[in-house]
């Protein structure tokens, strides 16, 4: 049992709920119980999420999975779209991807992690952390960051747009476009198209670089507040490349205990099931996956960026693997675990997808045009992971003799920081809520540690920096002492 | 009456016809486009999906299976009309299962476009979500009928020009389904071959080529660049005197 997870008599406690916290699957809540002296006894972050689409995409036919799961999201759908035909171009029986169509999958899918990076530290994260956690609530937004940060903002919009336009020319859609099918790609990319998005890049090299600078320094002004809010120690997991770097479209899976000792290293994805299990608790929808060989208790892990950029032994990308290095050292061996360097190592990787997309089109690969792998025997079953911006993605697909899904499972990059993401707010409750009456910026507090995870959460009711919340005081007897609630527009 | 033999007006605008021609099919020879879904070319009317409705002469008639008369007053283009039209195209999406967002026949799909055409923006009426069953039991067809709009033109096609009589609806109103002719009732018992002309004509996502769909690149589809009225304009002028 994990400490602040269960009180022992919760008959006893006053029950403070957030209520709903919401997130794009679904919604979720926070519960604290405290007891008289205002002790904080359990805090639980609770997902009610149903989505159903491992269910409903049974029954229907491989090729269409890709395209459908991807509306799972509206903030990463291309790694949802990869995942899946990772999983069906081997189901379909293609063989080794043509260099073309894999380098448009990863430009496709780098210029994901950058827009989904910049949207969620420049719109969703910034106004805390430029404006304070506690600044006045009605301009804790990105409205509010426009109006005293303007440069910094439009970079934040334009990088975004960078990213997605990346997206468009690959999938045909700036959201849910089509782009990767079973065996390869759908389009070849023309010299125009990669003339356009290479005179934009160096300027968002530039300004990727620039962000980077700017978390640091907000990290200088107080670096004993950034690495200690809401820290604990995890193990750690992610993707690398055979050369064990950093790589956010293939490889094997490696994880690092709290302590940066190797746990298991290029394991085969396709194996996952026997590598993590996932526990169920009775007061959460969400699962909660452990590695098998240590078990729920210690077995946990943190994905998403910070896990990332300190599981692999370097960025393969000059300018983010100097980053990565000043990153390290801080823990001067070790790794770190402060919830808010996710931010930093956010940065470090939107910087490392900008580098990645100017590679890519300077590869004279990316306009060929042989876009289709080679067909061969069908399989019944494949697994499809990649790292999406918020950490691993497992797809797994069973397709019976008709060609139709008949299994799917799929564990999406939150679920992998559900354990996480709990002992973040138990850490921020130890560390701040003890003893203090309710107020907006104490309930801030809590969906800063949740919002560095860049759950998708944020990214459905954050956009506009006001999160539904409602936090309800009760005494012992269950009587409702306090109330305070604001609603998606903000109004208190 | 019109002032050349053999024509007629749509909407104000002579149009002239061949002796045998369908009001329907002598518009679309001139460029002037009627939504119509269950008609083709290549099949005989027989006027189901009522959505070429006009007006012939105070009188509403499916303009697929109305012949071309000389001096007919025919009203098309009307908001009257093409709201109607869009009540019929509303009622069709409800009736089904029609989720363009993951479809594969999306961007290439006729009702998908004539649903652009009329400017139906909502469904309108709630959705029925009705439990159809999708048989995939043959190797190279699949057969979804939550997209089936029940036009019978595969019906036709199998009929007519496959000679194969592989497809027929059953039921009555609300219960109108399509069925296989098959000692199983599945597709993959059934005469079907891939390159019948049944296989290839469904002007929806009910009837589709397995494992191929999604090739066709978001800007190279269908309608993509041209919506449906354009291209019955472009597809005259290509081919006019």
């Amino acid at each position: 049992m994990f400490d602040l997870e269960t009180a022992a008599n919760p008959e006893k406690l006053r029950r403070i709920a957030i209520d709903p916290v919401s997130r794009v699957e679904g919604h979720g809540k926070v519960t604290l119980l405290l007891d008289e002296n205002n002790k904080v006894h359990q805090v639980r972050l609770h997902i009610v999420e149903f989505r159903g689409f491992e269910k409903f995409i049974e029954g229907r036919p491989y090729w269409e999975v890709p395209v459908t799961v991807q509306r799972l999201c509206g903030i990463c759908p291309v790694s949802h779209q990869l995942a899946a035909v990772k999983a069906m171009d081997i189901i379909a029986g293609f063989g080794p991807l043509p260099a073309t169509a894999e380098k448009l999958r990863r430009l496709m899918h780098y210029g994901q992690i950058l827009q989904s990076h910049a949207v969620h530290f420049f719109h969703l994260a910034s106004p805390d952390l430029l404006l304070g956690f506690d600044s006045e609530m009605t301009r804790r937004n990105i409205i509010g960051v426009v109006a005293d940060h303007p440069e910094l903002a439009t970079q934040g919009v334009l990088l975004r747009k960078f990213g997605q336009e990346v997206i468009r020319h690959v999938s045909g859609k700036r959201v849910h476009g089509t782009g990767a099918i079973p065996g390869g790609v759908n389009k070849a990319l023309s010299a125009a198209e990669q003339a356009e998005m290479r005179g934009g890049i160096d300027a968002m090299i530039k300004w990727s670089r620039d962000a980077v600078q700017l978390l640091k320094r907000l990290h200088h002004g107080n670096p004993e507040f950034y690495n200690r809010f809401g820290a604990f120690d995890s193990s750690m997991m992610g993707l690398v490349n055979g050369k064990g770097e950093l790589d956010l479209y293939h490889g094997g899976l490696r994880a690092r205990d709290a302590d940066g000792a190797i746990l298991f290293d290029h394991v085969d994805y396709a194996t996952y099931d026997s590598l993590l299990d996932e526990e169920v608790k009775p007061w959460s929808y969400m699962k909660f996956p452990y590695i098998r060989a240590i078990g729920p208790e210690h077995g946990w892990y943190k994905v998403g960026p910070l896990a990332r950029v300190q599981v692999c032994d370097r960025i393969p990308s000059p300018l983010a693997e100097v980053e990565r290095q000043e990153l390290a050292a801080l823990g001067q061996g070790r790794p770190v675990h402060g919830t808010l360097l996710y931010h930093w190592a956010r940065l470090i990787e939107m910087l490392h997808a900008c580098e990645v997309i100017r590679d890519l089109l300077d590869d004279p690969d990316i306009t060929g045009t042989t876009l289709m792998a080679e067909p061969g025997p069908r399989v019944e079953e494949a697994v499809g992971v990649i790292e999406a911006p918020r950490g691993t993605l497992f797809h797994h697909y069973r397709v019976d003799e008709h060609d139709m899904v008949s299994f799917c499972n799929l564990i999406v990059s939150t679920t992998n920081n559900n354990q996480a993401m709990n002992e973040a707010i138990r850490s921020v409750a130890r560390q701040f809520l003890t003893g203090r009456e309710i107020t907006e910026p104490l309930m801030n507090h809590i969906e800063v540690a949740i919002r560095a995870y860049d759950p998708c959460l944020s990214c459905a009711t954050h956009a506009l920096g006001k999160m539904p919340l409602e936090v309800e005081l009760l005494d012992a007897e269950g009587r409702l002492l306090q109330r305070r609630a604001h609603n998606m527009a903000g109004a208190a | 009456m019109s002032e050349i033999p053999n024509s007629f007006t749509l909407d104000g605008q002579l149009v002239p016809f061949e002796p045998g021609q369908t009001i329907l099919q002598a518009a679309l020879a001139a460029g002037h486009y009627i939504p119509h879904l269950c008609s083709s070319p290549e099949l005989k009317p027989h006027g189901s999906c009522k959505l070429c409705t006009v007006v012939v002469n105070g009188r509403h008639g499916s303009a697929c299976t109305a012949h071309a008369m000389p001096g007919q007053d025919v009203q098309s283009d009307t908001p009257d009309l093409n709201g109607k039209r869009r009540l019929q195209v509303q009622m069709l999406f409800v009736e089904g299962n029609h989720f363009c967002p993951g479809c594969e026949k999306s961007g290439n799909c006729k009702l998908q476009a004539v649903a652009y055409d009329l400017e139906m923006l909502n469904p309108h009426f709630p959705h029925f979500f009705p439990q159809r069953p999708v048989d995939a039991s043959h190797p190279d067809i699949l057969l979804d009928r939550n997209r089936c709009i029940m036009c019978e033109q595969c019906v036709e096609a199998s009929r007519d020009i496959d000679g194969k009589e592989v497809f027929g609806l059953a039921g009555r109103g609300l219960a109108s389904h399509l069925v296989v002719n098959s000692p199983s009732g599945l597709l993959g018992d059934s005469a079907l071959e891939a390159g019948d002309k049944a296989a290839n004509i469904c002007p929806v996502g009910a009837i589709v080529h397995k494992r191929v769909g999604y090739a066709k690149p978001i800007g190279a589809r269908d309608y993509d660049t041209l919506g449906i009225r354009a291209q019955a304009r472009a597809a005259a002028e290509g081919e006019g005197p």
